[in-house]
């Protein structure tokens, strides 16, 4: 079994709303160093399986057929082999 | 022979019932709708993909209700030539699932905008235009995530193939950015594919096509869609 983790990020050249909205909050409470905030998202999953490589090959689907699009966005991912349940 | 519009309800769409109301007690058009866990077309000639929040707008929105089993009836028969409308919610789904080219972001303004805009047709020969004798067309806009991007290249590709169908304008037709309510590439409203058989678009035309809301411009597109449809059969 592996443990998944993937962060999907929109490319930098395109604008982060979110992140904006941060940055405006961030001035409103007088810190005022804060610059390029960039909402991402984690997530987090299990792929039951012990074949490393099949594993890989079915994130590299999920991602580039559903968690990412890739007009706008970029994703990286780590495996990490566990016995937990 | 007559014309059939299918509707496909996504859990989530909350325009499927304006756009049957459109088509049917406005428009007296045959039409069904067609639930996303089908893959049964039911013999429609014509589909629309209506405005809501399908699947909540989970991921993206539209990246789940591609998934959907109809989806794969609905790429299929606009591969083949069949005649296909993504209405806001439902534009962005074609863009998910690669019909049209380009994707919708947050309004550049953050803001969700409901409110009327005027929209001219730059292509009058599209399936989708051709009835249209008087624009430009006052039909409301209401999402949050219309900001139309594609990169040059696509845009460029855009405009050469005449598949800018819509752009934001003021009320005597001008293009320009203080018209562009959400940020969009060149004020982009609407655009369809290269065949010219799938449009994608963010105002509602079927919320602006009964008589007794006092707005009918948004009419106008199914009726150019009938027309053409019947003038094939």
């Amino acid at each position: 079994m592996f443990k998944v983790k993937v962060v999907v990020r929109r490319r930098s050249s395109i604008l982060d709303p979110y992140g904006k909205a941060v940055e405006q909050g961030a001035k409103l409470l007088g810190i005022k160093n804060v610059r390029s905030v960039r909402i991402n998202k984690e997530i987090d999953f299990l792929v039951q399986t012990d074949d490393e490589e099949l594993a890989q090959k079915e994130v590299i689907e999920l991602c580039g057929k559903l968690l990412a699009n890739p007009i706008m966005e970029d994703y990286e991912f780590k495996l990490e082999r566990t016995d937990d349940n | 022979m007559t014309i059939k519009f299918g509707v496909v309800v996504f859990p989530g769409s909350n325009c499927d019932h304006d756009a049957y109301y459109a088509l049917r007690k406005v428009l007296g058009y045959d039409v069904t709708f067609l639930w996303h866990k089908e893959s049964d077309l039911q013999d429609c000639d014509a589909l629309i993909l209506p405005g809501g929040f399908s699947y909540g707008d989970y991921l993206r929105p539209g990246a789940i209700a591609k998934l959907s089993p109809i989806m794969n009836s609905v790429v299929s028969f606009a591969n083949k030539g069949g005649v296909v409308v993504g209405i806001c919610n439902g534009f962005q789904v074609l863009l998910e699932s690669g019909l049209l080219p380009g994707i919708l972001l947050r309004n550049d303004h953050l803001r969700f905008v409901c409110r009327d805009v005027f929209i001219t047709p730059l292509n009058r020969n599209s399936i989708f235009t051709s009835e249209i004798s008087s624009s430009p067309l006052q039909v409301p806009i209401a999402h949050g995530d219309g900001n139309y991007f594609a990169d040059e290249e696509t845009l460029k590709s855009l405009q050469d193939n005449n598949q800018i169908v819509f752009q934001y304008s003021s009320p005597e037709g001008i293009i320009a950015q203080e018209f562009n309510p959400n940020g969009s590439c060149l004020n982009i409203a609407g655009i369809q594919n290269k065949e010219g058989n799938v449009l994608g678009m963010m105002p509602h035309p079927e919320r602006a096509s009964d008589p007794a809301l006092s707005k009918t411009d948004g009419a106008v597109v199914f009726k150019s869609i009938y027309h053409n449809l019947i003038n094939r059969l």
